[in-house]
């Protein structure tokens, strides 16, 4: 059952995405991977477009799974599931004030979630960028070069400006890049 | 104007001009409910930023579930929601009608090969700079690096297992080390 499956993976999403978007991105990579959503590919892909659209990126992806699985029932399914948990829990701590964060245990449980979700945040985006510049057993040379250039240019750009290149900047620059390498 | 509509609709603003989520977001609607319409004070939209990060879930939709209701309780709450999702509800649907199509296009195709790796990079990057917020605990440390090494190693070796598993045995550890410290009395 497609709307069941779709709510519920959503929900789960929803309810241990700490550590905003970059948090729920590999919670959200395996419930896709488990049910056969997207290809890993397809979601990389994905995540691209919800960088570059307004919105938050969770919601945003869970929007168009959602609908690419079962049209307009499924996105808005999909996107109520992932908002219900933090809509939930905020009217329960607005209701019960900070206490209940304040609290040494749900301190001691946040403790232990924090580092371990930076470690899955990590060890993702590594394995992906490791991933795409090689091609079975050999390296992809044109994509091992364009992430070369983009980190070089992302360590750069901050040594100058200091601050951050923007993420929408990052991706037009890359996408540029790609129809280059690619394309001639 | 009446209160929810005026909810609904500086949250949808806000929907719609927000790029990047997240953080970006919480600067906007400072700006919007702190600033222009005084819904709340800084100290309260300090807290809720606080709070956000301390929950799962997108941060924008918290903090603006949280600014609703402390303007016109539970109806606010939803007002103010469905106003920060409906923007890229919209956009994200149209979108969806069309994404395929459009990556059979040659030129496009060639563009996401390069987005792709923009992408990893970009989750790399968010990585690497809550790594340098985080204390240099040793508790800390440790349970960062067995949770990149599990992910690590569940790539490499085509392992299955879910990231939720991880957070909950963590979590557990946490807890248990805490109770086994003295539990509240410290």
């Amino acid at each position: 059952m497609i709307y069941l499956e779709l709510f519920f993976g959503f929900l789960k999403v929803g309810c241990f995405a700490f550590g905003g978007a970059y948090g729920a991105i590999p919670l959200i990579q395996d419930v896709v991977l488990e049910y056969n959503w997207l290809s890993r590919e397809q979601l990389t892909y994905m995540i691209a477009v919800s960088e570059s659209t307004p919105g938050p990126i969770m919601v945003n992806l869970a929007t168009y799974i959602g609908s690419a699985q079962a049209g307009l029932p499924g996105s808005i399914l999909a996107t109520l599931a992932v908002i219900l948990p933090s809509f939930l829990m905020i009217l329960l701590i607005s209701a019960l004030m900070k206490t209940a964060i304040k609290n040494h245990y749900v301190q001691a449980v946040l403790q232990g979630l924090k580092p371990c979700i930076i470690g899955i945040i990590l060890a993702t985006g590594l394995y992906m960028s490791f991933d795409h510049c090689v091609a079975g057993q050999t390296l992809d040379v044109p994509a091992a070069t364009l992430t070369a250039l983009l980190a070089a240019g992302m360590m750069i750009f901050r040594k100058f400006f200091h601050k951050k290149l923007s993420p929408i900047g990052l991706i037009l620059i890359s996408a540029v890049l790609g129809m280059l390498a690619y394309g001639m | 104007m009446p209160i929810l509509l005026d909810l609904f609709l500086t949250f949808a603003k806000t929907g719609l001009f927000t790029f990047g989520g997240g953080y970006a977001m919480i600067a906007v609607i400072e700006n919007n409910c702190v600033e222009q319409k005084k819904w709340m004070t800084h100290d309260q939209m300090m807290n809720i930023t606080v709070i956000a990060e301390s929950t799962p879930g997108p941060i924008a939709i918290n903090a603006a579930t949280y600014a609703g209701f402390l303007r016109a309780g539970f109806p606010g709450a939803v007002a103010a929601t469905v106003g920060i999702v409906l923007p890229s509800f919209v956009i994200i649907y149209i979108i969806s009608m069309f994404l395929d199509n459009f990556l059979e296009l040659p030129l496009i195709d060639n563009a996401f090969k390069g987005v792709k790796i923009a992408v990893g990079l970009l989750i790399l990057d968010a990585g690497i700079n809550m790594l340098q917020k985080t204390p240099k605990r040793l508790f800390t440390q440790a349970i960062l690096i067995g949770s990149f090494a599990a992910v690590l190693c569940a790539h490499l070796f085509s392992l299955r297992f879910s990231s939720i598993a991880l957070l909950f045995v963590s979590a557990v550890i946490s807890l248990a080390l805490f109770m086994v410290k003295g539990g509240d009395k410290k």
